[in-house]
């Protein structure tokens, strides 16, 4: 019997059927240019800012405070160019985010450094959680954005964003967060964590990919990253992807009503999995914050087996998860993210990412503890220890 | 799963089988005694091999080894293995990379370099065989290859220094070979080849 499970859930999600549904409905009857003054502009452009009100709910902001992109890395990349233009002109000096975020700005934080603009980036601790000690010290009034993610991508770690959003204002910093693996999984609040800037993907949460959001608080400084047109008040240019907006509006929606019952479902999956591994397979490390963790994301080290073979064995019994090792990647490096933890090198090459999502079952969970265990002993055979 | 969804992989059927399948697994309960190995990588680099072999009458009558490493780590091993069964010492201690990868019907490119090491391992253990024996080595030399024509400058004599610690940076390299110092050429060349040994001895 060939089962598939698909257990890589922070890497994308399937669309959500109603969010199917609604992208297939406004691609094939709302193609009007919502920037049109027409009537099929005007019923675009409708379904825009029905879908604006749906991510200000769930996100607990104005509808007005929400920017359609192309995704969370562009957001990402708008958010470090704003700060960058606050320091050219002088109002401060320095970016401060973290040792573990998403390559969009990792990436980008390398790239300002070479245009000669300085970041700091704060360590973690053994669990994945940044130091709020050496957020202190590393402080300053001189800092003019702090950037730090929701929750982790491969490990799950979940940050204190609204406890780190209180120092960066304290220092007259504005707060950045990339929520985007957060964001359906548990409460996301801009209110509450009182933030400037957020971004998100609607792929993470059972929405259409190349779509996404970047939240500005109404008074925080923008700047346009994007040039070209009028759309979105002139934040970012380029024609409405009414289709896929309207489907992140839908998946908005979905996510805030079940947000409750997603996360305690997800969680135990997630627990039955983490003692399923634990119990049968010797030698295992569970990566990452235990206490702090995103519901569906687990994280683990299995020392003398190397995980692109883990993967693909896996693959090979229908089995869709992640891995942190570089082989994988191409690179010689593994993951930084686990590095950066401090974990030793050859537990990173030997680390799998299982995610799981709204469409996953108990069934799933099972059948993934009844095929690790003998791939693992199998790789562990023929390893050189 | 079904062919189309396998046909998708990056690696060929070829790599697909070894890595499911792989051939003269040395297995730790069979207490298999080799007359010498040879080990190459390290866990912390993401690849390791461990060979062993058995020589009878010049030839490898008998190859087992272990490792530590991605797909095409483990198929390249073992195909290395199937190749060198048989071979006298002087074709055993020959075997290319290449010779790995075509016989796999190709690798990724970013696999060629960092996974197939198994050519490596199979030549610790053969030097391991000689020296053992207190027997010569003639192979050692004819297999280096010139990267830096001005100097002289050959695969070997870099690896041989990164294994040393003697070279620990590219420019202890420049002093102690005089690589690039000539026309300049190599540079690049030799740069990458110190970069991947050190990965690979784990320096």
């Amino acid at each position: 019997m060939s089962r598939t499970v698909y257990m890589d859930n922070n890497a994308t999600t399937m669309m959500a059927p109603e969010v199917q549904k609604a992208v297939a409905q406004a691609q094939s009857v709302t193609y009007g240019n919502a920037s049109s003054m027409h009537s099929f502009g005007r019923e675009a452009a409708a379904l825009v800012e029905d879908a604006r009100k749906s991510v200000s709910q769930l996100i607990e902001c104005r509808p007005e405070e929400v920017t359609f992109t192309s995704g969370a890395s562009e957001s990402n990349n708008t958010v470090f160019s704003i700060a960058r233009s606050l320091i050219e002109k002088g109002r401060g000096k320095r970016i401060v985010t973290t040792t573990i975020e998403h390559p969009s700005i990792i990436e980008t934080v390398k790239y300002l450094r070479k245009c000669g603009i300085n970041v700091d980036q704060v360590p973690v601790d053994g669990e994945g959680r940044v130091r709020i000690g050496e957020l202190e010290k590393i402080m300053g009034n001189d800092v003019v954005l702090v950037s730090v993610m929701t929750g982790n991508n491969e490990t799950g770690t979940i940050q204190e964003i609204g406890q780190i959003s209180e120092i960066a204002h304290r220092y007259g910093a504005l707060m950045h967060t990339d929520a985007t693996q957060a964001i359906g999984k548990i409460e996301v609040s801009c209110k509450q964590w009182n933030l400037d800037y957020l971004s998100c993907s609607a792929h993470k949460f059972y929405g259409p990919k190349g779509v996404g959001v970047l939240y500005s608080k109404k008074d925080a400084p923008f700047e346009t990253y994007v040039h070209g047109g009028e759309q979105e008040h002139g934040r970012r240019a380029g024609t409405y992807n009414t289709a896929a907006i309207y489907g992140l509006g839908v998946a908005a929606r979905l996510a805030k009503e079940g947000i409750k019952e997603e996360h305690d479902r997800l969680w135990a999956m997630r627990e039955r999995l983490r003692t399923g591994i634990v119990k049968s397979i010797p030698d295992v490390v569970v990566n990452g914050c235990q206490e702090h963790c995103l519901p569906g994301t687990l994280d683990v080290s299995f020392p003398s087996a190397e995980g692109e073979s883990i993967l693909l064995m896996l693959d090979m019994a229908g089995i869709a998860v992640s891995t942190g090792s570089a082989c994988a990647t191409g690179s010689l490096e593994p993951s930084y993210v686990l590095l950066a933890g401090g974990l030793d090198v050859e537990l990173a090459h030997g680390s799998i990412r299982f995610s799981l999502g709204r469409f996953n079952t108990e069934e799933d969970v099972d059948y993934v503890l009844e095929v690790l265990p003998p791939v693992i002993k199998k790789l562990r055979e023929i390893s050189t220890r | 799963m079904s062919d189309s969804f396998l046909a998708d992989w990056v690696y060929t059927d070829t790599v697909k089988e070894h890595f499911m399948n792989p051939r003269n697994i040395w297995k730790k309960y069979e207490n298999w005694t080799p007359d010498a190995s040879g080990e190459v990588g390290s866990l912390a680099c993401g690849d390791q091999m461990r060979v062993g072999i058995i020589v009878k009458d010049d030839r490898i009558s008998d190859i087992r080894w272990l490792t530590y490493g991605c797909a095409s780590a483990i198929a390249s091993t073992s195909m290395m293995s199937e190749l060198a069964k048989g071979m006298t010492l002087a074709e055993a201690y020959n075997i290319t990379p290449a010779m790995i990868t075509d016989a796999l019907g190709g690798l990724p490119e970013h696999k060629f370099h960092c996974s197939v090491l198994g050519d490596k391992a199979l030549r610790a253990a053969i030097d391991n065989y000689l020296e053992s024996r207190n027997l010569p080595n003639p192979y050692k030399k004819s297999v280096a290859k010139i990267i830096c024509e001005c100097k002289g400058v050959t695969d070997q004599m870099i690896e041989e220094l990164v294994v040393a610690d003697k070279a620990k940076t590219i420019d202890e390299l420049k002093q102690l070979t005089g690589f690039g110092t000539g026309c300049g050429k190599c540079v690049n060349k030799v740069t990458q080849y110190f970069e991947e040994m050190k990965h690979i001895h784990n320096k």
